[in-house]
C-alpha cells in the first residue's frame, strides 16, 4: 500500500484535514473524511455529474480528481450552498418548487452545476439552459422540472442582485 | 390559527414534496451513506467472456493481500443455491439453475465468479487483480433469434435454450383473415436497453451473532421482498431480518428483486460476522444488473375495407439472457394478451416464446410488457400507410368509445366503464394541433424538409391485484402529541410517496400533510413494494382506510369529551370542531393525549390508544390510459432526428398531486425517447458488451429533450380514491410515438423501418436503401 499523504482543504468554510493514498479520489475524501455524503457517485467516469462540487469557485467532477489535487483548495459541496439549516439556496428552492427531482440522487450535482452556471450566465435563454445542464444526467424527471427550476432560480438570483 | 379550515383538501393539490428539503441539500441517506464500525467492503470478479469453462481458479495471492478478509468462490456459497428464487415465482416454476457466484463455468460477460471482502473497496479491487483464473472459451449463444435452434446451450443442465413456449391458437382468426380486405404483416423489433437508475444497486448487511439478527440497508424497491427472500437465503426467520429503508436513487424495476450479488453479501456477512457493504459500480450496472426490451413481435392483421380491425395473429420472442433478474419472465404472454389495447380488434391468436442467451439477464423495466403497445401502435401506422388512410382517422374508426364500455376483449381482458381512450386521443390531437401540423408538414416537404408526427394510444393494466402483488397494508398511529406516523410496505424511490401518502392521510384524518411521516421498511406490514404502477391505488387505499379507522375513533372520543354529537363534528388540520360553531373545538393532540395518557376519560368501552391497521386488496387490474403524440424533424444529410413537440393526454383517474403525476409521465417519456433514439446495450457477435460506460450507453440529456405538455382526462376508477396507476405509462407510450414520428418523416423516401434504435446511422442507411 502506498504511503498516506496528509491532506488539508477548506470544505464548506471549514478546514478539513485527513490522510489519503495518492489514488484517493476527491469524491471519496469528501464523502468519507469530510462528512459530505451529498457528493454522489453515479458513474465514477466523469459523465453523469452527480459528484459535481465547486473547487475554488469552478464546477468540477470530484470523481475525476484525486484528493491531493485539491490539497489547499476551497471546496463547496451541495451541503455548503444553503445559508442556514432553515433556508434553502435559490437553486435548491427552485428545484423543490418545480419538481426538479424525484429520487434525488443526481440532485446534488445538478444543484451545484446550476448554481455555477448561473454565476457565469445569470440570464440564460432556454436553449442555453438546456445545453448548460447537459453535462449532468437525470433518469427520473425527463429534465422538465430541472429546466423550469433553472429558469426560476435565474429570475430569483437576478432579482436579489438588483435589490 | 383559523379553526375553520375544514374545507382544506390536500388531494388534488401540487403540494410541495416533504422529501425535498433533505434531498436538495445533500442530506438524503442512501445506502452508500451507511457506515458501520468495522465495516468491510465487497467487490466482485466478473467474467470477460460470454461463455467459458473455468479451468483454474487460485485465490491464494488475493487472500494474502494485507487488508483482505475473505475471498469467496462459487464453491464456498453453493450450499445456499436452492433458496434463491424470487417470491413472485412459486417453487415449481421452471427456472435456470440458480447460484450466487458462477461455479465451474461462466455464462455471460459480467458473470461474477469470485467475491473479495476487504477493509476498503480500493483493497478489494486490488485483490481481484491478484485472483489467478484461467478460462477455456466455449461457443456462446448471443443471437436470441436463433438461440432456440442452437446446439450450444446457455444452461447445459436444461438441455436447450427455449425457456418458455406458450402457443394460444384461436381458430376464429382464420375466418377473419379469409374475409379481410387487407392483410398486413410486419415483425417489430425492440432492442437491448437497461434501466439505469442514477444510484446503482447496493447493500449493507450486518450480522448480530447470539441475537441471530441480520440487519440490512439496501437500495431496493421492495423492502419486504428483501426481508422474505433474504431470510430464506440465510435460513433465519423473518422476525430476525431487519430491513432498513432509506433513500433510494431510482430503480425502474431493477430493484424489485434481490440480485445474486445481494444474496452473496448477505451470506458472507453472516459467515464473517462483520458488516459488509457492496456498492455496484456503473460498469457492473450496465453489464450485469439487468437488461430489457430484447424482443420482437410478428404481427399479422386483418383489416376491413373501411379500416376496421378484424383479427390479429401474433408471434412474440424475447431474450431472457442467462440469469433473468427476479426469475424467468413470461411478459410475452402479457404482451400478446394486451395487444388489442384500446381498440375493437376481433379475435386474436398468439404464441409467446422466451429463450436463454449468454448475455446479461432480462429484468423488469418500466412497463415490462409494453411490446404490446409498441407492436400495435407501429402496426396501426403501417396499416394506415398501406391502405392510404390518415393514422388518426384509422384510430378514430377503431377506438373504444364510451358506448362500447364495458368491453370484453377477445384475449380475456375486461375493460370497465372507467377508461377513456377516445377522450385522450381527441385531447392529444387537439393539443398538438393535428390538422395544422399536417399542413405545416406538407409545406415543409415542398421546401425539402422532413417533418414527422407519431402517436400512440394505449391502456395500461396497473395496480394488479393477484398473488403477492394483491395487497398493501398501512399501520397508522397518532402519537401522543397529535402527529402521525404511518408504516407501510412500500419502497418509494422517486415516486414521492412521503408526500402523496401524507396528502391522502391528511384529507382522510383531518391533519396537515406536514404532520404525517411515512415509514417504510422495518416495522411495516408485508407488501410487494413500489413498482408496477401500484402505489397510488393499492398503498394509497390502505393508507386511506387506516386513516379513516383512526378518524372514526377521534370523532367518537372528541364527541364524548365535548359532549357533542359525533355527526356534528368535523376534523381538519388537526382540529376537531362543531360544524358551524368553530369556537367549540379541541385539538387532535388533546384527543391523542386522552387516548394514551388519560384513558379513564375515554367513552365507556373504548380501547385506549389511537392507532389502526388496514390492508387493502386490489381488484385484478385498474386500467389507466393515455395518448402520446410527438412531432420531429429529420435531417436527411446527417440522419439526426430532432423532436419538436411532445404532448400527452392521460387518464390516471383522480390525481393526488398533479405535479407528481406530470413528473412521472415526463420521466417515463424521456426514457422512451432515449430507448428509441439513443440507448443501446449492444453486444458484438462474440457476446462482448460494447456499451460499458455512459460514453457508449447514451442516456438522454436536457439538450435532446423537448418541452412536454400534459393534459388530463379524469374518469375516476372504482377503487376507493378513484385513482389509477401512472408510474410506467410514459415509458409505454413514448417508444411507439417516437418511432412512428420518425417513420412518418422517412415516409417520403418510401422506406419502412421496423427496428430500433433509430440512431443517425440507421436513419442514414434507411435513406440509402431507398435511393438504391
Amino acid at each position: 500500500m502506498a504511503d498516506q499523504i496528509p491532506l488539508s482543504m477548506t470544505v464548506n468554510g471549514q478546514t478539513r484535514r485527513g490522510l489519503g493514498e495518492p489514488r484517493l479520489t476527491l469524491a471519496d475524501f469528501l464523502r468519507e473524511q469530510a462528512n459530505c455524503t451529498g457528493v454522489h457517485l453515479g458513474c465514477e467516469h466523469g459523465v453523469c455529474g452527480s459528484c459535481t462540487v465547486l473547487m475554488d469557485g469552478e464546477a468540477v467532477r470530484s470523481c475525476l480528481l484525486f484528493a491531493v489535487q485539491a490539497d489547499g483548495a476551497d471546496i463547496t459541496t451541495v451541503e455548503g450552498l444553503a445559508p442556514d439549516d432553515e433556508t434553502l439556496h435559490p437553486v435548491q428552492e427552485a428545484f423543490r418548487d418545480c419538481h426538479g427531482l424525484q429520487c434525488g440522487f443526481c440532485t446534488p450535482g445538478f444543484v451545484v452545476s446550476v448554481a455555477a452556471f448561473l454565476e457565469t450566465n445569470p440570464d440564460p435563454s432556454d436553449d442555453e439552459i438546456r445545453h448548460g445542464i447537459a453535462g449532468n444526467l437525470c433518469r427520473c424527471t425527463g429534465y422538465q422540472g430541472i429546466v423550469a427550476a433553472t429558469r426560476q432560480a435565474a429570475a430569483t438570483m437576478k432579482g436579489s442582485r438588483q435589490s | 390559527m383559523s379553526q375553520t379550515a375544514a374545507a382544506a383538501r390536500y388531494v388534488g393539490q401540487s403540494v410541495k414534496r416533504l422529501e425535498d428539503p433533505r434531498l436538495v441539500t445533500g442530506h438524503g441517506r442512501y445506502v452508500d451513506d451507511i457506515v458501520l464500525p468495522g465495516m468491510l467492503h465487497a467487490a466482485f470478479g466478473r467474467s470477460d467472456l460470454a461463455r467459458a469453462a473455468i479451468t483454474r481458479l487460485d485465490t491464494s495471492a488475493a487472500e494474502a493481500l494485507d487488508g483482505v478478509h475473505a475471498v469467496c468462490t462459487g464453491a464456498d456459497l453453493n450450499s445456499h443455491n436452492d433458496s434463491l428464487r424470487a417470491s413472485l415465482y412459486p417453487p415449481e416454476s421452471p427456472a435456470p439453475p440458480a447460484n450466487m457466484l458462477a461455479d465451474g463455468d461462466v455464462r455471460f460477460v459480467g458473470d461474477p465468479y469470485v467475491m473479495v471482502v476487504a477493509e476498503s473497496r480500493y483493497i478489494a479491487e486490488d485483490a481481484l487483480d491478484l485472483v489467478e483464473v484461467e478460462f477455456e472459451p466455449l461457443v456462446p449463444v448471443v443471437d436470441y433469434e436463433t438461440a432456440a435452434e442452437s446446439d450450444h446451450h446457455v444452461h447445459p443442465e436444461l438441455g436447450g435454450n427455449l425457456a418458455h413456449d406458450l402457443p394460444v391458437p384461436n381458430p376464429a382468426t382464420d375466418e377473419a383473415f379469409a374475409d379481410a380486405a387487407h392483410i398486413i404483416t410486419e415483425t417489430w423489433h425492440q432492442h437491448r436497453q437497461t434501466n439505469v437508475p442514477m444510484e446503482t444497486r447496493g447493500i449493507v448487511a450486518s450480522w448480530q451473532p447470539h441475537a441471530g439478527v441480520m440487519e440490512v440497508w439496501a437500495s431496493t424497491q421492495s423492502p419486504h421482498e428483501l426481508q422474505l427472500v433474504g431470510a430464506r437465503v440465510l435460513g433465519i426467520g423473518e422476525h430476525k431480518m431487519v430491513v432498513h429503508f432509506g433513500d433510494v436513487g431510482g430503480g425502474f424495476g431493477q430493484k424489485m428483486f434481490l440480485g445474486r450479488e445481494d444474496m452473496a453479501v448477505l451470506v458472507v456477512a453472516k459467515l464473517l460476522g462483520s458488516p459488509v457493504k457492496w456498492i455496484e459500480d456503473r460498469r457492473e450496472n450496465l453489464l450485469a444488473s439487468n437488461h430489457a426490451r430484447i424482443e420482437q413481435m410478428s404481427v399479422k392483421m386483418a383489416v376491413g375495407e373501411d379500416g376496421s380491425f378484424l383479427a390479429a395473429d401474433l408471434d412474440q420472442l424475447e431474450d431472457d439472457g442467462a440469469y433473468p433478474l427476479g426469475g424467468p419472465a413470461t411478459p410475452g404472454a402479457m404482451a400478446t394478451m394486451l395487444f388489442p389495447g384500446p381498440y375493437r380488434m376481433g379475435p386474436v391468436s398468439w404464441r409467446a416464446r422466451t429463450v436463454y442467451t449468454n448475455t446479461c439477464g432480462r429484468g423488469a423495466y418500466r412497463g415490462p410488457w409494453q411490446m404490446e403497445s409498441v407492436a400495435r401502435e407501429q402496426m396501426i401506422d403501417r396499416v394506415a400507410r398501406e391502405i392510404g388512410m390518415d393514422p388518426l382517422e384509422l384510430r378514430r374508426r377503431n377506438v373504444l368509445t364510451p358506448e362500447d364500455l364495458p368491453y370484453q376483449v377477445s384475449t380475456g381482458l375486461h375493460f370497465e366503464t372507467t377508461i377513456s381512450p377516445e377522450q385522450t386521443l381527441e385531447q392529444a390531437a387537439e393539443m398538438i394541433g393535428y390538422d395544422e401540423f399536417r399542413a405545416e408538414q406538407a409545406d415543409a416537404r415542398k421546401e425539402g424538409r422532413y417533418l414527422g408526427l407519431g402517436m400512440a394510444l394505449y391502456i395500461e393494466p396497473t395496480s394488479m391485484g393477484m398473488g403477492p402483488l394483491g395487497t398493501e397494508s398501512a399501520m397508522l398511529r397518532v402519537e401522543v402529541d397529535g402527529h402521525v406516523n404511518v408504516f407501510m410496505g412500500t419502497g418509494s424511490h422517486g415516486q414521492s410517496l412521503e408526500t402523496t401518502i401524507a396528502q391522502l392521510v391528511a384529507d382522510e384524518l383531518g391533519v396537515r400533510p406536514g404532520d404525517v411521516t411515512l415509514h417504510q421498511g422495518h416495522g411495516s406490514g408485508y407488501g410487494f413494494g413500489t413498482g408496477g404502477s401500484r402505489s397510488a391505488v393499492i398503498a394509497g387505499s390502505a393508507a386511506r382506510a387506516a386513516a379513516s379507522g383512526v378518524r372514526d375513533k377521534v370523532v367518537a372520543i372528541a364527541a364524548h369529551l365535548m359532549e357533542a354529537s359525533a355527526d356534528d363534528l368535523e376534523v381538519a388540520d388537526g382540529v376537531i370542531s362543531v360544524k358551524g360553531t368553530p369556537a367549540a373545538s379541541m385539538t387532535l393532540a388533546q384527543v391523542a393525549a386522552t387516548a394514551y395518557q388519560n384513558s379513564d376519560a375515554l367513552p365507556p368501552g373504548t380501547e385506549a390508544g389511537l392507532e389502526h391497521t388496514a390492508r387493502y386488496k386490489a381488484p385484478p387490474s385498474t386500467h389507466s390510459n393515455a395518448c402520446h403524440i410527438c412531432t420531429c424533424e429529420l435531417d436527411p444529410g446527417t440522419g439526426k432526428v430532432t423532436l419538436l413537440r411532445y404532448v400527452v393526454s392521460e387518464d390516471c383517474g383522480v390525481l393526488i398531486n398533479p405535479m407528481v403525476v406530470d413528473g412521472q409521465i415526463a420521466g417515463g417519456v424521456v426514457q422512451g425517447i432515449g430507448g428509441v433514439l439513443y440507448e443501446h446495450a449492444v453486444y458484438d457477435e462474440s457476446g462482448n458488451p460494447l456499451a460499458s460506460t455512459f460514453l457508449d450507453y447514451l442516456v438522454p440529456t436536457a439538450a435532446e429533450v423537448p418541452e412536454l405538455q400534459t393534459g388530463h382526462v379524469v374518469v375516476p376508477s372504482d377503487t376507493p380514491g378513484g385513482h389509477k396507476g401512472t408510474g410506467e405509462g410514459g415509458a409505454i407510450g413514448a417508444p411507439p410515438a417516437v418511432f412512428n414520428a420518425v417513420a412518418d418523416a422517412l415516409a417520403p423516401f418510401g422506406v419502412y423501418p421496423n427496428r430500433q434504435p433509430l440512431d443517425p446511422n440507421t436513419v442514414l442507411s434507411l435513406i440509402a436503401s431507398a435511393s438504391n
